[in-house]
C-alpha cells in the first residue's frame, strides 16, 4: 500500500469515528429534547404559570416554583457575580505570576469541579443548622458558591485576552492602573465576561442537590426569604418520584421549562461572544 | 507626497557627491555642546530580570527634531524608547540604572511623578491600539486624565487633535463610531491624535508604521514631518529608508550598545563606524 493510500485510509477511519461520535452525542441530546417535548407539551397550559403546586389529585401549576427558582437564581448571581469578577480581576491584573494568585487559581479550579452536593451539605452545615430551618437565603448562598468559580474562571480568561499593548497604551497616556482596568480592560472584555455570567446562570438554574439541603421546597406561595422556598429542580425531583400521575405531568412541564430557558440563555450567550470578541 | 520623493532623490544625490563635512555635521557637533537637549541619557543600563538589554547608553535627543533609532531585532531600540516614559515599570522584573534627563530632571528617579512624566511624553505603539470606545472618547479619555474641560472646549480639543493627526476630514461625521472599526492606518492616526491631545512635549513612536500599508505609512511619515515643529520626536524603526526619510538624527544600536549617533545624512552616507555601514548597506540585520 502506498503512503498516499495509507494516509487516505487513516483519514477515512478517523473522520468516520469522529462523525459517529458526534452523531451519538447529538442523538442523545435530540432524544432528551424530544422526550421533554412529548411528555411536557401536552400538559403545558397557562395554569402551569398561574397556579401553585397542587396536592395530589387536584388541578395546579408551578407558579410558586418558577418564581422561587427565579429568586434563588437571581440572588445567587447577584452575590456571585461581583465576587467572581473581582477575583478574576485580581488574578489577571494584580496577581500575575504571584504565588497567591497561583494558589487562588488552583483552589478556584477545585471549587469549579466540586460536586454540587458537597456545596449543599456545606451550606446546610453552616446556615441551615445554625438558623434551625431551611431558607431561601441558604439556597441563594449555595447557588452563589457555584456561580463564583465559574465567573472567576471566565473573567480571568477574558481579561487575559485583552492584549498588554492596550494596557500599555492607556498607561502611556498617564492613566493610573485602576482607571486602565475599569475604563479600558473591562470594556474590552465585557462581552466575554457577560457570557461567563450567562453560562453561570444556566448552570445554577438546573441545580437540585444544593437546594435539597438548603432551600428545600414549599407547597405554597412564599416570598419570605428566611423560610423554605419552592423551586423548579426540587419540585421536579419530588413530583417525578411520586406515584401520582398529575404530579408526574407537572414534573415534565417543569423540566421542559428549565431546559428551554437554559437553551435560550445559551443561545443568547453565544450571540454575545460571536458578535464581539475582546479586542486583541 | 511629492516632497517625500524629492527628499529621497536628494538623499541619493548626496550619497554620490557627499563631502565629508556638511552643514548638518557641524550642526550635530554644535548640538552635542548644546545643553538644551530635550532628553539626555547618561550611562543607562536596562535589565529584563538578569538579562541586560542595554549597556551604558549615553546620548542626547535635541528638541523639535526627529531622532530615529535603528538596529537589528533585539538590539534594544524599543527597550530604550520604553525607558523614556517608564512604561517598562508595568512589568516588575524590568529595571534600569543610570539617568534619563528630561529638561534636566531625572525621570528615572522614583520621585519624578509618573502622571506628570506621561503627560509630557506621549507614546504610539507598533500595533494600533484604539480603545474599545468611540473615536471621540478615545481622544477625550487621555485629556480627561489631566483637565476638566467643558463640553464645547473638549469638542474643540478633539477636533484640534484629529486635525493634527490628519484624520479629521475622514472621521468628522462619525465621531461617535467605535474607534476599533477604523482601518489600520486610521487607527494608528487616531492613536497619534490621542497622544497629541494631551499636549505632550515629546512623542515616542515605536515602529508606528510597520503594521501599515504603504499609503498609510506615507501619511504617517508626512505627519511626523509636520509634528516635529511642535514636538520632540523619537522613533524606532526597522525600515532604514523610513529612518532616512523622516529623521534629522539617527542612532544605531547593536547588541544593547549605542554604536553611533549622528545626523541622518552622515549616518546614511558616511558613517564613522564600520558596524553602522555594514548594517545600513544590508550586510547583516
Amino acid at each position: 500500500m502506498s503512503l498516499y493510500q495509507q494516509r487516505r485510509l487513516t483519514n477515512i477511519i478517523s473522520m468516520s469515528l469522529s462523525v459517529i461520535a458526534t452523531g451519538i452525542a447529538l442523538a442523545f441530546l435530540c432524544w432528551i429534547l424530544w422526550t421533554l417535548l412529548r411528555f411536557g407539551v401536552p400538559h403545558l397550559t397557562l395554569s402551569a404559570f398561574t397556579q401553585n403546586t397542587p396536592p395530589p389529585g387536584s388541578q395546579g401549576g408551578l407558579a410558586n416554583a418558577i418564581v422561587g427558582s427565579l429568586i434563588l437564581t437571581v440572588g445567587g448571581v447577584l452575590i456571585g457575580t461581583p465576587l467572581g469578577i473581582l477575583a478574576g480581576t485580581y488574578l489577571s491584573e494584580f496577581g500575575r505570576g504571584s504565588r497567591l494568585a497561583m494558589v487562588v487559581r488552583f483552589v478556584n479550579d477545585v471549587l469549579l469541579s466540586a460536586p454540587s452536593i458537597v456545596i449543599g451539605v456545606f451550606v446546610y452545615e453552616i446556615m441551615v443548622r445554625t438558623m434551625g430551618h431551611f431558607s431561601a437565603y441558604a439556597g441563594t448562598v449555595a447557588l452563589a458558591l457555584i456561580v463564583i468559580p465559574i465567573v472567576v474562571r471566565t473573567s480571568e480568561d477574558m481579561l487575559q485576552l485583552v492584549s498588554d499593548t492596550m494596557r500599555e497604551a492607556a498607561a502611556a497616556l498617564g492613566a493610573p492602573q485602576w482607571k486602565v482596568i475599569t475604563h479600558i480592560v473591562y470594556r474590552a472584555a465585557r462581552p466575554g465576561i457577560l457570557t461567563g455570567v450567562l453560562l453561570a446562570i444556566a448552570r445554577v438554574s438546573g441545580e437540585t442537590a444544593p437546594l435539597l439541603f438548603t432551600a428545600l421546597n414549599n407547597q405554597f406561595w412564599s416570598m419570605k426569604l428566611d423560610q423554605p422556598i419552592a423551586n423548579l429542580p426540587v419540585v421536579i425531583f419530588q413530583f417525578a418520584m411520586s406515584p401520582y400521575e398529575d404530579w408526574q405531568h407537572l414534573a415534565w412541564v417543569g423540566a421542559l421549562i428549565i431546559t428551554f430557558s437554559i437553551l435560550v440563555l445559551n443561545i443568547v450567550a453565544r450571540t454575545f461572544t460571536r458578535g464581539r470578541r475582546p479586542q486583541a | 507626497m511629492s516632497t517625500e520623493f524629492r527628499n529621497m532623490s536628494d538623499e541619493m544625490d548626496r550619497q554620490v557627491e557627499m563631502p565629508a563635512l556638511t552643514p548638518s555635521f557641524r550642526e550635530a557637533n554644535a548640538l552635542a555642546e548644546n545643553t538644551a537637549s530635550k532628553i539626555v541619557v547618561r550611562d543607562l543600563n536596562f535589565f529584563y530580570g538578569r538579562y541586560q538589554a542595554l549597556e551604558s547608553i549615553s546620548l542626547e535627543i535635541p528638541p523639535n527634531r526627529v531622532t530615529a533609532f535603528i538596529g537589528p531585532s533585539g538590539c534594544g531600540k524599543s527597550t530604550l524608547l520604553r525607558t523614556f516614559n517608564r512604561i517598562y515599570e508595568l512589568y516588575p522584573d524590568q529595571s534600569t540604572t543610570g539617568e534619563v534627563l528630561l529638561d534636566g530632571e531625572n525621570i528615572l528617579d522614583r520621585r519624578y511623578n509618573l502622571n506628570r512624566l506621561r503627560a509630557k511624553i506621549g507614546m504610539v505603539f507598533q500595533k494600533p491600539t484604539p480603545f474599545p470606545m468611540s473615536i471621540y472618547d478615545n481622544i477625550s479619555f487621555g485629556v480627561n486624565l489631566y483637565e476638566r474641560l467643558p463640553r464645547h472646549i473638549m469638542d474643540e480639543r478633539v477636533e484640534w487633535a484629529l486635525k493634527k493627526a490628519g484624520l479629521w476630514e475622514e472621521v468628522k461625521n462619525k465621531l461617535r463610531q467605535d474607534g476599533t472599526r477604523l482601518s489600520g492606518g486610521q487607527q494608528q492616526r487616531l492613536c497619534i491624535a490621542r497622544a497629541v491631545a494631551v499636549k505632550p512635549e515629546v512623542l515616542l513612536l515605536d515602529e508606528p508604521a510597520s503594521a501599515l500599508d504603504p499609503i498609510s505609512t506615507m501619511m504617517i511619515e508626512e505627519l511626523i514631518d509636520e509634528l516635529k515643529a511642535d514636538y520632540t520626536i523619537a522613533i524606532v524603526t526597522h525600515n532604514m529608508q523610513q529612518a532616512a526619510r523622516v529623521s534629522d538624527y539617527t542612532a544605531f544600536l547593536y547588541l544593547g550598545k549605542l554604536i553611533e549617533l549622528d545626523s541622518s545624512e552622515i549616518m546614511f552616507t558616511n558613517p564613522r563606524e564600520k558596524a553602522t555601514e555594514d548594517y545600513i548597506t544590508g550586510r547583516y540585520g
